[in-house]
C-alpha cells in the first residue's frame, strides 16, 4: 500500500506501555514533585518526600506484577533482570530521597529540584537494566548521568561543589563518547545495535579489530560510570567536593546502573565469545580491587576513603561479571543490594554530623562519636563491618557469593580472583575499622572541635531501613539470594 | 538445645544493649545471669550427653542459604563437648573477675563479652563448614574491641594485629571451604557444606595438600604453632583481662579444635603426611615458648609465651594420632584453658592495685597477700603440670602418644616440662618472695571476697580433673575413636603399612593405632 505521493508509510512503532509502566510511574512522580514544589509552603517540603516514597512503592508493586516482554521495536526488555534492577533502584533511588531533607534545610538547598533529580536519576538506571539495544543503552546511561552532574554542583554558592559537577560533566561526557564510538564500531562490524543480534552476529564473523575494539570502548564508557580503574580517577574528587546526600545516591545508583548495564552487556548478549573478555575484565576487576583498596588504605578524609572504597567494591562486583556464570550473576545482584543499603548508609551517617556548620569530613572529626550519639555510632560500625565482608553482616554473604561463583565457575583464573578477592578483604579491614576504632575511643585526646551531631527523622528512617537490610541479608540471605536466583532463568 | 546455648549469651547481650548506660550494676548482673544461664544448659547437655556413642549429638539443622547448599546445622560430639564446658565455665569467671578493673564503657564491654561467648559457642558447635567460618570471623570482631578499647597502652596496634593476622591466615580456608564443596558437588551430585556429607567426599591427593595447608596455616594461627604466633603477645599482653582470659582459655582452642575436627574428615592423607611436620613445629613451639617465657621481664608477656609453649603439647598430642596423644591433647585444652585463664586472672589482681606488669615491680607480695599467694601457687604448679592438677592428666597423655609414635618426640617434649616449671617458678620466686619493691605496698591488699569467688571455681577444676578426669576422658573417648578411624581409610593404611623404625613400644605400626 502507497501513501498518496509515493512516500512510504510512516509507521511509530507500537507504544506497549503496559511494559515500562515502573519507569512511567517514577518519571510522572518526579514530574508531579517538580510542579507541586511550586506551591507547597517551605515547612511542608516533607510532604515531597513522602509524595515521592509513595511513587517510588507504586513502581516497586508494578515492577513486581509487570509480565516480561520485548518491546519498542526490541529495544527495551522486561526480564527478571529488568525486574531486579527496577528494584535495586528503586530502593537506592528512596533512600537517597530520605538521605538529604535535613542537610538541604541546613543548607538553604531545600527545593524540590532535588527529589526530581534524584527520581530521573533512578529512572535512568532502571533502564539501563531494561535496554535490549546499545542506543538505548547510551540513552539510559545519559538519563542517569545528567541528573547526577547536577546533584553533584546542587551546593550553587559553595565552589568545592560547583568544581566537583563540572568536572563530572567534563569527564563523563568524555567517557560517554567513548562509549558511542564503541557502539558505532560495533554497529559497523555487525550491522545492528541490538544486544541479542550483535552477540550472535559477533560469535559468527571472525575475529576483527574493529569489532574487539568496539566491545572494548564501550566497556570503558560503562566502566566509567562504575568508578573501574583504570577509568576511576574522577571519582574521589567529585565524591570530595560533592555534598553529601548527592554522593550517598550517586555512588550507589551509578553502580546499580553500570553493573546491570554490564551484566546485560557480558554475560547475557556476549556469553558465546566469553573466551575473549573474562581476561580483560578480570585483570580490570584486580587493579580496581587493588588500587581502590591500597589507596583508601591511605585517606585521612571520610568521604574519600569512602570514594576509593567504592571503586574496590565495584572491583568486587566485577569479579562477578567476569565469571559470567548463572550463578555469578545472580551474586553481582545479591551484592548491588547489599551494596545499596550499606554504600548509602555509610555515606548518611557523615549527613548528620558536621564541623563548624559544613560537612565533617575528616576521619577525626567521628572521635568520641560512641558517646555522643550511640545510635549513630552503632549504626557506622555495622556498616564498616559491612563493608569489609565480615560475618554476620549482609556484606560477608554479598563477597561469599561472588567470590564462591568465582572459584566454582571461573577456572584457574576466577580462583584467582578470588584469592585476590579476599586478600584485599583484609587491607580493607584495616581501614573500615579504624573508623570504628576512632568512633569508639575513649579519653584519646581532646573531642574534635566545633563537631556537632544532627539528627534528622527522615534520615532516622533511612538508617533504620539500611541496617535492617544488612543485617537482613548477614542473618537470613535466603529471603534476597532466592530472588536474585530467578535471574538464572535468563541463562537457559 | 544447642541453638538455644549458642543464643542465650546473644539474648543476654541484647539485653544489656537495652539498658541505659548508668545502671551499671544492673548491666553487670544481667550480663552474669546470661552467662550463668548459659553455664547451667552446658551442664544440663553434658549430664545428658551420650558417652558411647561416638558421632555428633542433639543435632539441629535448617536450611539456610539453600541457592549454595549453605545449612545451619550444629551437633556436638565428645570433642566439642569439653570445649563448649570449658567455654560456658570460664565466661562468667571473665565476666565477674572485670568487674573491679573495667568501670568505663561497662555496657558496650558486657555486650561484647556476651556476644563473643556466642560467636565462640558457634564455632564449636557448627556441622556446616560456612556456618564455622561465619562464627569463626565473627568471633573476630567482639575480640578486637575488647582489645581495642579497654586494652592497655599499645592495644590499637596490638588489636590491628590480632585482627588482620588471624583474619588474612583464615580468609584463605574460605577458598579452601568453597573448592572442598565444588569437588563435593561433582562427587555426590548435591550442593552442600555439611561436615557429615563431605566425609564422604575424597578429594584427589593434589587438592588434598593444598586445603589442608589453607585450613592448617587458618587454625595454626589461631592455636598458635610456632613461627606463626608473633600476634599473640601483643595481644594477650595489651588485652583487658577478660580479653586475655578469653583468649588464651578458649580463643587459642579454636585453632586445635579445627585441627582435631576438620582435617581428619576433610583431609586425612594429608594430615597423616603432616604429622611430623607438625610434631616437629609443636616440639619447637614448647622449647621455644619456654626459653623465650623465662627472658620475660612482664609478667602478661611470660604467660602469653607460656601459652605457645603449652598449645605446643596440645598439637604434638594431635599430631601423634593415636587415643592417647589426641585424647591428651583434649584434654591439655582444657587445662590450658583452666590454668591460663587464672594465670591470668592472678595477674589481673595484681595489676588492679598497682598497675604495673613488670615482674621487678614486685617482691614479697607473699607477705602481704597471704591468701592470693595460696590461689597463685596452686594456679601456678597447675601450670607447671604437677601430678594431682589437670595439667598433668594432659601433659601425660600427650607424651605418651607421643612416645608411642617416636621416643624422640616424647624427649624432646619432656624438656618442655621441665622448662615450664623452671620459668613459672622463677617468676613467682621474683614476684612473692624476696624484698618488697612495690611502690605502694599498701595498695597490695589480700584477695577480696569477689576475687576469692571468682578462683574458687578454677581451683576446684584444678583438682577436680586432677584427681579424677574420667568423667572427660570417657565422653571423649568415643568420639576422638571415630575421628581416628577416618584415618583408616584404604588409601591411609596403606601409607601406614611399612613398620616405622624408632624405638616404639609396640611392633604395630603406631600411628595407624586407634
Amino acid at each position: 500500500m502507497r501513501a498518496p505521493g509515493g512516500l512510504p508509510p510512516i509507521t511509530t512503532p507500537p507504544v506497549e506501555i503496559g511494559l515500562i509502566l515502573p519507569e512511567v510511574i517514577v518519571l510522572a512522580t518526579a514530574l508531579v514533585v517538580l510542579v507541586a514544589d511550586l506551591w507547597v509552603g517551605p515547612r511542608r517540603r516533607g510532604w515531597l518526600v513522602g509524595l515521592s516514597l509513595a511513587g517510588l512503592a507504586w513502581a516497586a508493586w508494578a515492577a513486581l506484577s509487570a509480565s516480561p516482554g520485548v518491546g519498542f521495536s526490541g529495544m527495551y526488555v522486561r526480564d527478571a533482570l529488568t525486574c531486579a534492577g527496577d528494584l535495586l533502584a528503586l530502593g537506592a533511588t528512596a533512600l537517597g530521597l530520605l538521605v538529604a531533607p535535613g542537610y538541604l534545610k541546613r543548607h538553604g538547598l531545600d527545593r524540590g529540584e532535588y527529589y526530581f533529580l534524584v527520581m530521573i536519576a533512578g529512572t535512568g538506571a532502571m533502564l539501563m537494566a531494561a535496554s535490549r539495544d546499545l542506543l538505548m543503552l547510551f540513552l539510559s546511561i545519559e538519563t542517569l548521568s545528567i541528573p547526577l552532574y547536577v546533584l553533584a554542583a546542587f551546593r550553587r554558592g559553595f565552589a568545592r561543589s560547583q568544581e566537583a559537577g563540572m568536572k563530572y560533566f567534563l569527564l563523563s561526557t568524555f567517557a560517554s563518547a567513548f562509549l558511542l564510538y564503541g557502539i558505532a564500531l560495533l554497529y559497523g562490524t555487525t550491522g545492528t545495535t541490538r544486544m541479542p543480534e550483535l552477540g550472535a552476529r559477533l560469535a559468527e564473523l571472525p575475529w576483527s579489530a574493529s569489532g574487539s575494539a568496539g566491545a572494548a570502548l564501550v566497556t570503558i564508557g560503562v566502566g566509567f560510570k562504575a568508578a573501574l580503574v583504570p577509568f576511576h580517577a574522577w571519582a574521589p574528587d567529585v565524591y570530595d567536593g560533592a555534598p553529601i546526600p548527592s554522593v550517598a545516591f550517586m555512588a550507589v545508583i551509578a553502580k546499580v546502573g553500570a553493573f546491570l548495564a554490564l551484566v546485560r552487556i557480558f554475560p547475557l548478549t556476549l556469553g558465546s565469545t566469553a573466551g575473549e573478555w573474562t581476561l580483560a575484565l578480570g585483570v580490570v576487576a584486580s587493579m580496581t580491587m587493588v588500587v581502590g583498596n591500597l589507596a583508601a588504605l591511605l585517606q585521612s578524609s571520610y568521604k574519600r576513603m569512602l570514594a576509593y572504597s567504592s571503586i574496590a567494591h565495584a572491583g568486587y562486583l566485577l569479579v562477578g561479571v567476569a565469571t559470567g556464570t548463572a550463578q555469578a550473576t545472580s551474586a553481582v545482584l545479591t551484592y548491588l543490594a547489599v551494596y545499596v543499603a550499606m554504600g548509602t548508609g555509610a555515606f548518611a551517617v557523615a549527613v548528620a554530623v558536621e564541623r563548624e556548620g559544613d560537612e565533617a569530613d575528616r576521619i577525626e572529626d567521628y572521635a568520641g562519636l560512641a558517646a555522643r550519639a550511640p545510635l549513630l555510632a552503632a549504626a557506622t560500625a555495622l556498616f564498616m563491618v559491612s563493608l569489609a565482608g565480615l560475618p554476620p553482616t549482609g556484606g560477608f554473604v554479598a563477597k561469599f557469593g561472588v567470590f564462591a561463583a568465582a572459584v566454582e565457575g571461573g577456572g584457574p583464573g576466577g580462583l584467582a580472583l578470588a584469592l585476590l578477592g579476599v586478600l584485599t578483604s583484609v587491607i580493607s579491614v584495616y581501614y573500615y575499622l579504624r573508623v570504628v576504632y576512632v568512633i569508639y575511643s575513649v579519653g584519646e585526646g581532646d573531642p574534635p572541635q566545633g563537631v556537632r551531631i544532627l539528627p534528622c527523622r527522615m534520615l532516622g528512617v533511612a538508617l533504620a531501613v539500611a541496617i535492617a537490610a544488612v543485617i537482613q541479608v548477614g542473618v537470613l540471605p535466603a529471603t534476597v539470594t532466592s530472588f536474585s536466583g530467578r535471574v538464572v532463568e535468563l541463562f537457559r | 538445645m544447642l541453638s538455644a546455648l549458642i543464643f542465650l549469651p546473644l539474648a543476654g547481650a541484647a539485653c544489656v544493649l537495652l539498658l541505659p548506660r548508668e545502671r551499671e550494676e544492673a548491666i553487670r548482673w544481667v550480663g552474669l545471669a546470661s552467662s550463668g544461664l548459659t553455664l547451667l544448659l552446658g551442664a544440663a547437655l553434658f549430664a545428658a550427653f551420650d558417652p558411647s556413642f561416638g558421632g555428633m549429638q542433639f543435632t539441629e539443622s535448617a536450611a539456610w542459604l539453600p541457592a549454595l547448599g549453605v545449612g545451619y546445622s550444629v551437633g556436638i560430639d565428645g570433642i566439642s563437648l569439653l570445649l563448649v564446658l570449658l567455654t560456658v565455665v570460664i565466661f562468667p569467671i571473665a565476666l565477674v573477675g572485670s568487674w573491679g578493673s573495667i568501670t568505663q564503657g561497662v555496657k558496650a564491654f558486657t555486650a561484647a563479652v556476651l556476644a563473643l561467648e556466642c560467636a565462640v559457642l558457634g564455632t564449636f558447635l557448627s556441622l556446616d563448614l560456612i556456618l564455622f567460618y561465619v562464627f569463626w570471623e565473627a568471633v573476630l570482631i567482639p575480640m578486637a574491641f575488647l582489645i581495642a578499647l579497654w586494652g592497655g597502652p599499645n592495644r590499637r596496634y596490638a588489636a590491628i594485629k590480632f585482627f588482620l593476622y588471624t583474619m588474612a591466615a583464615s580468609v584463605l580456608m574460605l577458598v579452601a571451604i568453597v573448592s572442598v564443596h565444588i569437588v563435593a558437588a561433582a562427587q555426590l551430585g548435591e550442593r552442600t557444606f555439611a561436615l557429615e556429607r563431605l566425609a564422604d567426599v575424597s578429594l584427589p591427593p593434589a587438592s588434598q595438600w593444598w586445603i589442608f595447608a589453607a585450613f592448617a596455616v587458618a587454625f595454626a594461627v589461631k592455636v598458635p604453632v610456632w613461627p606463626l604466633h608473633t600476634w599473640l603477645p601483643d595481644a594477650h599482653t595489651e588485652a583487658p583481662t577478660a580479653g586475655s582470659v578469653v583468649l588464651a582459655a578458649i580463643l587459642l582452642k579454636m585453632g586445635t579444635y579445627g585441627f582435631v575436627r576438620f582435617a581428619p574428615v576433610l583431609t586425612p592423607d594429608a594430615l597423616v603426611a603432616a604429622a611430623p611436620l607438625i610434631a616437629g613445629l609443636a616440639i619447637v613451639g614448647i622449647v621455644y615458648g619456654a626459653a623465650v617465657s623465662w627472658a620475660q621481664t612482664d609478667l602478661k608477656r611470660l604467660i602469653a609465651f607460656s601459652s605457645v609453649s603449652h598449645l605446643g603439647f596440645v598439637m604434638l598430642g594431635i599430631a601423634s594420632l593415636n587415643l592417647q596423644g589426641m585424647q591428651g591433647g583434649l584434654i591439655q585444652m582444657v587445662s590450658h584453658g583452666i590454668s591460663t585463664g587464672a594465670l591470668f586472672l592472678v595477674v589481673g589482681v595484681l595489676y588492679d592495685r598497682t598497675h604495673s606488669r613488670q615482674i621487678s615491680d614486685y617482691g614479697g607480695v607473699a607477705a602481704l597477700m597471704p591468701r592470693f599467694a595460696v590461689v597463685f601457687t596452686i594456679v601456678l604448679l597447675s601450670s607447671a603440670a604437677l601430678p594431682g592438677t589437670n595439667g598433668f592428666v594432659g601433659e601425660f597423655l600427650v607424651l605418651l602418644g607421643a612416645f608411642r609414635v617416636s621416643a624422640w618426640w616424647g624427649a624432646l617434649g619432656v624438656l618442655g616440662v621441665v622448662g615450664s616449671a623452671a620459668y613459672l617458678l622463677w617468676a613467682y620466686q621474683q614476684v612473692m618472695h624476696g624484698p618488697p619493691r612495690a611502690k605502694h605496698p599498701e595498695r597490695l591488699v589480700d584477695l577480696s571476697r569477689r576475687e576469692l569467688l571468682v578462683f574458687a571455681p578454677l581451683v576446684a577444676a584444678i583438682f577436680l580433673i586432677g584427681l579424677y578426669p574420667r568423667p572427660l576422658l570417657d565422653r571423649s573417648e568415643a568420639a576422638v575413636g571415630v575421628t581416628l578411624a577416618r584415618l583408616q581409610r584404604p588409601s591411609v593404611a596403606a601409607a601406614c603399612t611399612p613398620p616405622q623404625a624408632g624405638l616404639g613400644l609396640t611392633a604395630l605400626p603406631k600411628r595407624c593405632q586407634p
